[in-house]
């Protein structure tokens, strides 16, 4: 198919879509006129009942956490998937990689930029950590703080350190990680099941509102997802960074 | 203009499926899926709005403040995590596709080949 026929096809398709997408959105509420019930109904029961003070992560990981276990393992099989696309083809060998790593550095990377990085990835670990821990409180939860903490060895790398990089998150540890967060959200929606007798039911003392140890199993859950998203963007990462230097090669 | 927000996000997805159509690079054709998913963002969010109210964090909040609704944000939330780990295994695919084929170019990757 030509290039000009297929953007013809699309226009007229496109302009269909529109069409229907906007007859729908005139039926919809209008903006700023939230109708309810379902998040009103949290909005006013969520810190009693939960206690806890960060409603968008009690939704998550307690109300609809049985829908965040489908989304953790999305994650989970995704990077599967991705270490499997970008397993050794022919004509690659482990060795030619470990040599590609051992010289990678930047050429252009310069001493200040080195540095920057590297100082960066203490405080970056904590914020992560702090973020990760406080999902509960405040904005933030597994997936953010995950985030966070993947991205602190990538400041290694970004200082010309893939060695480092290596040293501070090495595969096995960091393939440990990810499973055992996934698990361990896993595990503690059995908890619910044995405890409680509800799969994913808050069986731990509620504490106080507002308390860093409080509103249940939110904040384990949080810490498991924590871990394994930061496995999971790890994993990913260096697959990806190993491509490109066997490339580069 | 209540209906303002609704129609950024059509004209969004429109112009992101625009971008998957005419793309000649693979890495391009992720960004534009990217950019079409983000339309979904800004109608998840968009529709959960309540015009004067806080964010659904009660840190410093009395209860009982009106809030937007929590579940669309979590929604969106679950939206971003699929769409790294979809862009993630594209991406994976494309520098596959370099490597057999030599080109990134969806234009020249129409044929099979056993």
């Amino acid at each position: 198919m030509s290039r000009s026929v297929r953007v013809g096809l699309f226009c007229g398709g496109a302009l269909a879509l529109a069409t229907m997408l906007v007859l729908a959105c005139v039926d919809l509420p209008g903006f700023g006129h939230y109708p309810g019930p379902y998040g009103d109904v949290i909005a006013r029961t969520g810190v009693a009942a939960r206690h806890a003070t960060d409603l968008v992560t009690a939704v998550n990981f307690d109300y609809r956490a049985f829908d965040t276990l489908g989304e953790e393992f999305i994650l989970f099989a995704a990077v599967l998937g991705v270490a499997i696309v970008l397993r050794d083809v022919r004509g690659e060998s482990e060795r030619a990689r470990q040599e590609a790593a051992e010289e990678h550095a930047f050429g252009d990377a310069s001493a200040a930029l080195g540095a920057v990085g590297l100082c960066l990835v203490g405080p970056l670990v904590v914020l992560g950590i702090y973020i990760v821990t406080h999902g509960h409180l405040t904005p933030g939860g597994g997936f953010q703080g995950g985030l966070a903490l993947a991205a602190a060895p990538l400041l290694a790398f970004l200082g010309g350190e893939y060695v480092a990089m290596k040293v501070v998150a090495p595969h096995a540890l960091v393939e440990a990680g990810e499973a055992a967060g996934a698990a361990g959200f896993a595990l503690i929606g059995l908890g619910g099941l044995v405890f409680a007798g509800v799969f994913f039911e808050n069986f731990i003392g509620l504490g106080t509102p507002g308390k860093l140890l409080s509103a249940g199993t939110i904040p384990l859950s949080n810490v498991a997802v924590g871990i394994e998203v930061a496995g999971a963007f790890l994993l990913l990462w260096t697959e990806f960074s190993d491509q490109a230097l066997l490339v580069r090669k | 203009m209540t209906l303002l927000p609704y129609l950024v996000a059509v004209w969004v997805l429109c112009w992101g499926l625009y971008g998957i159509v005419t793309s000649r690079h693979l890495v391009h054709l992720v960004v534009c899926l990217g950019v079409a998913q983000a339309a979904t963002y800004l109608l998840l969010v968009g529709v959960g709005y309540r015009n004067g109210a806080a964010a659904p964090i009660f840190a410093g909040l009395a209860p009982g403040t009106p809030v937007v609704d929590p579940v669309v944000q979590a929604l969106a939330l679950v939206d971003i995590v699929v769409e790294a780990t979809v862009s993630a295994l594209l991406l994976a695919l494309a520098v596959q596709a370099q490597k057999r084929f030599g080109t990134v170019d969806p234009d020249e990757l129409h044929s099979l080949r056993g």
